[in-house]
This record gives C-alpha cells, sequence and structure tokens, in this order.
C-alpha cells in the first residue's frame, strides 16, 4: 500500500469514528431524560474517547498525505475543506476537554462529517502545487486560517444549540423562520453529498463543447445529467441528455446544473424528514436539549471567538498579506477572496463589540455566532466555486 | 458646567458618576441602583457629559460605539458588493470606454448598472474612502473618550473607599475575621502576585491594570496601521511599475534611477508527471498541463558614480540572479517580481532578395524586428532599403500602412530594392504570408526564409517603504487584542472597622470565575468572612419574581 492509500484509509477511519461518535454522543444525551448526569457523563466520556481516535486517524490521514506529496495538504478544495472538518473536530477537543458538553459533539460531530463528506466531492489526486504555492507561507497561511476557521465554527455550534433551546416553535417567527432556514441550508449540503456520490458511483459523465464570455472555445464535462446547457452548446457525448435550457454566457451552466441538483435532492429530502417525522427539524431537537445550560453555551460562542478571532486576524489578514507581498508584489489587492477575509474579520469586529459594549449576550450574540459561520462557509463555497478570483484553485 | 463636590470633600469633574476618591454614587441614578457601573471605573466621559456645541456634537457621534459599529457594518456590505462582479482591474480590457462596454458586454444590465454606479471601482471609490476615514476618526475619539479618563482614574487609586462603593460591588462580604486576618489577606494576595498597598486600615490587592488598555492599544494598531496606507499616496513611498523585458536585452529600471536590468533568458516550465512526480500523474492528467515554475535570469547592474546617464559602458554588475514567483529579486528597498511572460516573441526575420524569372537568389540578410537597419547591402550590389517598418501592421489608414503597437505582433515593411537589373528601384509592402506591389508588378521579390523568437517576461517593479509602519501596525493591533483578551484586572479592596469586622469587596472586568478562585483561597487562608455574587442574587430573585408572576 502506498503511503496515499493509507492515507486515504486513515480519512475513512477518523469519518467512521466521528459517526460513531455522533450516535454515543447523542446517546448520551438523550439517554439523559430524568436528568441522570452519571449516564451523560459516562457516555459522553466514552464518545469523547472515540472522537479522540477519530482525530489521531484523522491527523495521521493529514501527515501522510503531506509525506506523499511533498507538500501540505492544504493546496486545493479537497485538502483545504478536509483540513477545515478536522480542525473543526479540533476545536471541539478543546473546548470539551473546557466544559464537557456532550451536546456539543452530538452538533459539531454532524458538521464535520457533513464538511469531510463535502470534502470528497472534489478531486482527491494528488496534485503539483502551481509556482505561487511554491513556499513555507502555504503551510503557514493557510494552516493557521484552517484552524482558526474550525474554533470559529464551534462557537457557531453552541449558538445554534442555543437557538434550537430557546426559539419558541410553537409560534411563528422570524426567529423560527431563520433557524429553520438554517437547517434547511444543512439538509441541502447533505443532497449535494448524496446526489454527487450517486452520479460518481455510476460513472456519469456528459462532454460538451461552448463559448465562453470572453468568446474563446472551451470544453466541459458534466458529471451530472445537465439541466442547464453552456453557451452555444455543443453535446460530444451521445447518449447524454438534452440541456433543458440554454444559458448566457456569464452563467456558469455546469456549476448551475450541480446546485440545481443538489437543491432539488436537498429538498426532497427535507420534505421527507418533515412528512416522517411531523415536525420542523428544529423541533426534532428540541427536546433533546432540556437539560443544555444556556449560559455555559454563551460562554462556550464567546469563548470559542476570542480564541478564534486573533488567530484568524493573524493567519487570514497579516501572514495573507505577507505572502501576497511576497508572491503578488501587493500585500492587498481587493481579490475576492481577500475581501472575504476582511469582511470575516469585520463581521467578528463587530460581533466583540456589541457584546462588549452594547451587552449583546444571550440570543443575538448566538445569532451572531451562527451569521459567523454562514459567512465563513460563503467564503469557502462561494467565493471559491463562483466568484472567480485569484484564490480560485480548485 | 460645575464641578461636582462629594460629601468626602473631593471636587470631580463634572459628569463623574462615582467620586474619584471615595467612590461614593453622586448621580441620582446610581445611588438607587443596587450595584455601581464599574465599566468606566464611573469617571466623566466627555461624550456623556457635554452636548452643546457642534464639537461636543461630532465628538459624540464618533465615540459612541453604536455609529462605530455601524460604520463597520456599513462596510462590510460595500465591500461585499465589490465582490459581486469582478473590479475593473481583473476584467480584460484596458481604458474607460473598453471596460465600460465589457461590463455591458458581459454582464448585461446587471453590468450596466454596476458599472454606472461605480462600483467597478468601489474600493478606490471617494465615498469608500471617506468611510474609512469615518472608522479611523471613530477609533481615535472612542478610544481617546474613554482612555484619558479611565486612565486617570486607575492612575489616582485611593485604597480607603465608602461603604456605599463597597457593598455596591458585585462581589460583596461583610462580618467577623480573626485576628490576624489583614495580614494574613495581605501576604496570602501578594503571594498570588497581587500588587497590595495599604492605607490606614484597608487595602487594595490589584493585578493585570494592563490589560485594561488592550482595547487601546490594538486600536492604536489599526490607527498605524490605516497611517501606512495613507502614506503610499505620498510620493517617493511607492512605486508601482512594469517592465516588459526580452531574452538579451538590458533596460534601465522604471522608477529607479541609475539600476538597469539585464535579461538572459525566460524559462517556463510544467510538471513532466514522470519520475519523481509520478505521483501527480493523475491530477496533470485531468487538467492538461500545471506550470512549475516561472523563471527569469537576469543581471543587475548599477550605473557607475559621476557616469552620464545612459551611458551604456559605465555599468557596474551588482548581481545575477533567478527571478522566480516567491522570490523576487530584491535590491536597495525595490523588488523585482515575476509577474507575466509572452513566448515566442518575434525576434528577427531573414529574407533572400530573388529574381522572380530565374528563381535566382542573393544571399539572405536579416532585418532586426525592433531596431531595423534602414539599408541593407547585398554581394552581388543590390541594396535593399526599409523605407517603412509596421511592427503591428493592422490595415491601411489614407492609404498608409498602420501599426497598432509597437510590438512585432505582426511585422509590415515597405521596402525599396535595387538591382543592377532594377537601377530605378522597385517598391514593394511584404507582411507574414503576402506580398503587395504597389505601382505594378516587379521583376524581384523578398522571400522569407526564417525568423527567429524570443521570450518576454513581465516584470513588476515595486518599492513598498511603508512596509514597516504597517507591520508595525498590525503588531501592536496583535499585542493589544491579546492584552485585552487573554488577561483581566482584578481588584479587592479590604477594611477592617473599628470594631473588629470586615468589609470586602472584589471587581474584575471580566472572568469572574477566576476571581472568585483567588478569593476563595485568600478568604480560607484568611478566615475573611464568606462573600456573596450580588449579581447572581439579583437574577435569582428576578427570576423567582418572574416565576410567582407567571
Amino acid at each position: 500500500m502506498s503511503l496515499a492509500d493509507i492515507s486515504a484509509n486513515l480519512l475513512y477511519i477518523a469519518f467512521i469514528a466521528y459517526l460513531i461518535a455522533s450516535f454515543v454522543f447523542g446517546g448520551a444525551v438523550k439517554g439523559n431524560k430524568e436528568g441522570s448526569f452519571a449516564s451523560e457523563k459516562r457516555w459522553g466520556n466514552v464518545a469523547f474517547t472515540i472522537t479522540i481516535i477519530g482525530f489521531i486517524a484523522n491527523l495521521g490521514y493529514f501527515f501522510t498525505r503531506w509525506a506523499a506529496a511533498g507538500h501540505p495538504p492544504l493546496s486545493n478544495m479537497f485538502e483545504f475543506t478536509t483540513a477545515f472538518g478536522m480542525t473543526l473536530v479540533g476545536g471541539f477537543i478543546i473546548l470539551y476537554s473546557l466544559y464537557r458538553t456532550p451536546v456539543l459533539g452530538m452538533f459539531v460531530l454532524p458538521i464535520a462529517l457533513l464538511i469531510i463528506a463535502y470534502a470528497s466531492m472534489f478531486p482527491r489526486e494528488l496534485s503539483p502545487l502551481i509556482p505561487a504555492l511554491q513556499t513555507n507561507w502555504l503551510a503557514i497561511h493557510v494552516s493557521t486560517v484552517v484552524i482558526a476557521e474550525g474554533i470559529l465554527a464551534i462557537s457557531a455550534g453552541a449558538g445554534l444549540i442555543y437557538l434550537l433551546k430557546v426559539v419558541d416553535q410553537t409560534k411563528k417567527s422570524k426567529q423560527r423562520f431563520w433557524l429553520e432556514s438554517l437547517m434547511y441550508s444543512l439538509v441541502l449540503v447533505l443532497g449535494f453529498v448524496i446526489i454527487s456520490s450517486f452520479f460518481t458511483l455510476t460513472n456519469y459523465e456528459a462532454d460538451f463543447t461552448y463559448v465562453d464570455q470572453d468568446g474563446r472555445d472551451s470544453s466541459i464535462t458534466y458529471e451530472m445529467p445537465p439541466i442547464f446547457g453552456m453557451n452555444e452548446y455543443v453535446a460530444l457525448t451521445e447518449e447524454a441528455m438534452t440541456p433543458l435550457v440554454s444559458t448566457p454566457a456569464v452563467v456558469h451552466a455546469g456549476k448551475l446544473t450541480t446546485v440545481t441538483w443538489s437543491v432539488l435532492i436537498g429538498t426532497i429530502l427535507y420534505w421527507l424528514i418533515r412528512l416522517v417525522s411531523r415536525r420542523r427539524i428544529s423541533q426534532i431537537f428540541q427536546p433533546m436539549l432540556k437539560n443544555v445550560n444556556l449560559q455555559l453555551m454563551d460562554e462556550i460562542n464567546y469563548r470559542a471567538i476570542i480564541i478564534g478571532f486573533p488567530l484568524f486576524t493573524l493567519g487570514g489578514l497579516i501572514f495573507a498579506m505577507i505572502w501576497a507581498q511576497i508572491a503578488w508584489s501587493r500585500f492587498w489587492g481587493w481579490d475576492p477572496k481577500e475581501v472575504w477575509a476582511l469582511i470575516t474579520f469585520l463581521f467578528y469586529a463587530a460581533y466583540l463589540h456589541l457584546r462588549l459594549g452594547k451587552g449583546w449576550q444571550g440570543e443575538k450574540s448566538a445569532w451572531l455566532a451562527v451569521i459567523g459561520f454562514a459567512i465563513i462557509m460563503f467564503n469557502l463555497i462561494v467565493v471559491n466555486l463562483i466568484i472567480a478570483g485569484l484564490h480560485s484553485y480548485a | 458646567m460645575e464641578k461636582m463636590q462629594c460629601q468626602c470633600g473631593h471636587e470631580n469633574p463634572p459628569g463623574t458618576i462615582l467620586c474619584e476618591s471615595c467612590g461614593r454614587s453622586l448621580t441620582e441614578k446610581e445611588q438607587n441602583s443596587k450595584l455601581v457601573d464599574m465599566r468606566y471605573e464611573g469617571t466623566a466621559r466627555r461624550s456623556q457629559t457635554y452636548n452643546k456645541s457642534i464639537i461636543d456634537k461630532i465628538w459624540n457621534f464618533f465615540s459612541s460605539v453604536k455609529v462605530g459599529v455601524s460604520i463597520i457594518v456599513v462596510l462590510l456590505v460595500a465591500s461585499a458588493i465589490g465582490t459581486i462582479l469582478p473590479q475593473h482591474m481583473y476584467v480584460p480590457a484596458t481604458g474607460e470606454a473598453a471596460i465600460r462596454d465589457y461590463y455591458a458586454d458581459v454582464y448585461g444590465v446587471v453590468g450596466q448598472i454596476y458599472h454606472f454606479l461605480g462600483f467597478h471601482d468601489l474600493y478606490s471609490s471617494f465615498w469608500f474612502i471617506i468611510l474609512v476615514g469615518m472608522l479611523a476618526i471613530s477609533l481615535i475619539i472612542a478610544s481617546l473618550d474613554r482612555f484619558v479618563p479611565l486612565h486617570r482614574s486607575l492612575k489616582n487609586q485611593r485604597v480607603l473607599r465608602h461603604y456605599s462603593f463597597m457593598n455596591k460591588q458585585r462581589i460583596f462580604a461583610e462580618g467577623e475575621g480573626a485576628e490576624d486576618s489583614f495580614q494574613k489577606a495581605e501576604s496570602k494576595l501578594k503571594e498570588l502576585k497581587y500588587k497590595v498597598s495599604t492605607d490606614k486600615n484597608g487595602l487594595l490587592a490589584e493585578k493585570g491594570r494592563f490589560s485594561r488598555w488592550g482595547p487601546y492599544v490594538n486600536h492604536i494598531g489599526l490607527i498605524i496601521f490605516l497611517f501606512g496606507v495613507m502614506l503610499r499616496m505620498m510620493p517617493g513611498f511607492y512605486v508601482d511599475e512594469t517592465l516588459w523585458i526580452r531574452e538579451g536585452e538590458t533596460r534601465s529600471i522604471p522608477d529607479a534611477p541609475g539600476y538597469y536590468l539585464e535579461s538572459e533568458s525566460f524559462a517556463l516550465e510544467t510538471y513532466t508527471g514522470e519520475e519523481e512526480e509520478a505521483r501527480f500523474g493523475d491530477a496533470i492528467e485531468r487538467v492538461g498541463s500545471v506550470v512549475k515554475n516561472y523563471q527569469t535570469d537576469v543581471v543587475l547592474y548599477q550605473s557607475q558614480e559621476g557616469s552620464l546617464p545612459g551611458s551604456a559602458d559605465e555599468k557596474e554588475v551588482l548581481t545575477e540572479y533567478p527571478i522566480r514567483v516567491n522570490q523576487p529579486l530584491k535590491f536597495d528597498g525595490y523588488a523585482l517580481y515575476q509577474m507575466d511572460y509572452k513566448l515566442n516573441e518575434l525576434k528577427s526575420m531573414t529574407f533572400v532578395l530573388t529574381n522572380k524569372a530565374s528563381q535566382e537568389a542573393s544571399e539572405e540578410f536579416t532585418i532586426d524586428l525592433i531596431n531595423p537597419a534602414d539599408f541593407y547591402e547585398l554581394e552581388d550590389g543590390s541594396t535593399v532599403e526599409l523605407l517603412g517598418y509596421y511592427p503591428d501592421f493592422d490595415g491601411f489608414e489614407n492609404g498608409e500602412p498602420r501599426t497598432a503597437t509597437p510590438l512585432p505582433n505582426n511585422p509590415g515593411f515597405l521596402v525599396e530594392m535595387v538591382t543592377p537589373e532594377t537601377p530605378e528601384g522597385e517598391t514593394s509592402f511584404i507582411i507574414i504570408q503576402e506580398t503587395i506591389e504597389p505601382f505594378g508588378e516587379n521583376q524581384y521579390e523578398l522571400k522569407f526564409q526564417s525568423a527567429e523568437t524570443r521570450h518576454v517576461s513581465g516584470l513588476t517593479v515595486r518599492k513598498d517603504r511603508t512596509l514597516p509602519i504597517l507591520g508595525l501596525g498590525g503588531l501592536i493591533f496583535m499585542i493589544g487584542v491579546a492584552q485585552g483578551m487573554y488577561f483581566n484586572h482584578r481588584r479587592f479592596w479590604i477594611q477592617q472597622k473599628a470594631d473588629g469586622t470586615f468589609i470586602l469587596a472584589g471587581h474584575t472586568n471580566k472572568n469572574w470565575y477566576g476571581l472568585k478562585k483567588d478569593l476563595d483561597e485568600v478568604s480560607s487562608f484568611a478566615s475573611l468572612p464568606a462573600y456573596t455574587d450580588q449579581q447572581e442574587e439579583i437574577e435569582k430573585q428576578e427570576k423567582k419574581e418572574g416565576d410567582e408572576v407567571k
């Protein structure tokens, strides 16, 4: 077995360990019906041990892949997103050892699983570094950012738990709507993972040529049946389905097709869950959160941000600027990724001022933490895949 | 406004909430509250005190947290809008009209509106810069408004505080102690690294005061950073030029007087996917090819002192260096970056002069496409004169050939050929794969034989003397953030009353858990009376009342 294979297997092990640990954490929380914290503690510790084993395998994946590729595995969409899943678990481990809260694991681990699964939908082979990435700053800048984002995501996890507990599900309200939208968007990611695994396993491929927005001839391979066709497309694969709609050059129909499939499957899945359980997803979790200490969740939310914010500033702005000065001759160029790092910084700065200066704690803080996570995910997914820029390596 | 006189006799500046000397509450609101507001030590902040003149109003506007956060949010939203479509520097069009057309052509109506609103150049727009300026003003004013009184108050702290100050602290204790409680508490607090000062029957123990300056330190860092960014607009601080240099050429470096650069060669390498790189085989196959290296091998020269600018021979070699991405050549505050390239630019073209009828050809001669000679003399006495040279021919204008750029992309030559057979000369216009004979059929023609090409490197010349200032700003910001976030300011006041009983109060700006842990240790060692967390008591009380109402 080559080093690269060992690395891939270690990632599977980590994935499965996280999966098991999610259920055990869930059991620990759920088994605690009469408020018997003894069983919560015992099962919590079992789940935590499984998480640690998974995390060690995950680190094993990271360093064996590093050895196999000869450079830190942080250079494309698969590698970065997988690392994000890993640091999310790392952040959880830190905060769990401080506060011993199984409920956090019950929410954070499934999110980490979703992120790792999402990452695996991108090309996974070892890829060589383009000249701009051939420097130690790759390891320094990207690892700091990914650790910071993992920790910031924990704050959103605590915020989410807080909201699931306090938002009144019996009355129609803005809060109830947005919280459910949040759950819905998580299901959409699951929809993407399902549909993209399905078409990958069935080896679906359809080739087209098209004319891009600058008038050049290009070609594209669809990995899902084309709902939308590229500008002036010509099908090269005969048995492929004919696109239902043709789009103008400025719209990337291939990406739009992927998004549409994911939304379609995700929405079906969402309504299935609702029909079977006969409630909103946020309602399903509410009974499990009876024993959650809200003050503690608020504390974790804040604590994660005061660790994550300075780290993010260091990695996402300061190290980023130093490297940009070396590689691109200017420390700042208003590239979309740079701008969204600045937006993330400004957002968390606003959070801290509102919390420390205006007394925004509890529910308000929880909403802000969740929005912060949304900004991070936007920067990871939308800015990389849709808004083209210097950072679009995937 | 008048000074505020406290019962203890101390004169406080107008607007003070808690007497600077004894800590008594001076305002009615504060007197009626269960706990004192310790945020800024009850000092008089200018923004909370004056609101008459226009200066007061401006000051109050910028010192408000609400306004500061609003500016941050507006900046955040504006920045996001600027990423919806690419900024003008990232679109493949130059010139104002071409850029406008590009947005309209590629993005349709949305693009037109985006361009019309100026969002294509959002980050250097007037209003965006004003917003950043407002943020800077807010940083300065909001910091001064809080820092000055806070500093004054913490510097002049008294050990003995009034009872009403002590019992309105969140942590408070009152009752019997042991005989040696006072001395024991003092020694224990010192052991816990508190700075202890005593006055008569009281003591003040304090730790981590510097953490109170954290927010102001990080704001100073940001202001220094923004100042550095502003400095770049000053002449001499900032150079940003492009230098296109061909293999074999020596050029003076723009905006770097006295320095010359020679390009020896440019190379573009791609990954082969073989041997060492076999592990990348799949990825290379998927995307086609991946670039491994862009490199310009250069020699840097400096003209000798005293020599005239441009005199070619008086140059001293400073260094030879391979410029690569991530490895700029640095000298004298400048840096040269590998940024762009053009492969296989035409360097020269070789022709023969041929008699069309006999197909008899002269020997070859070569025209340099950058600095072509005007006159070419051949062995048999024939001559070729270059009447006109059009390096990037793109058609005729009023019957005259025209060149689009000075680069030899599509060279056109207007030549007069004189041979012993045609002494009056024949005129011909030659472009690649085509010969035009404007004055009728010629007997002779120039036949293209071969061409030489070479690569061109696009280098960026950069000098940025603001970098150390920006670095300093960033460093100070990080120090300030750590200082304010990871440390806290803890204080205890202890007094032994005449009857031997004790009163004790504690305060911290954050992390009450840590403060209580310290106090537990001191209390048990020195047998001080048990304390209560009055905030928690109040919350419990409120909750109970709330439940009863339900």
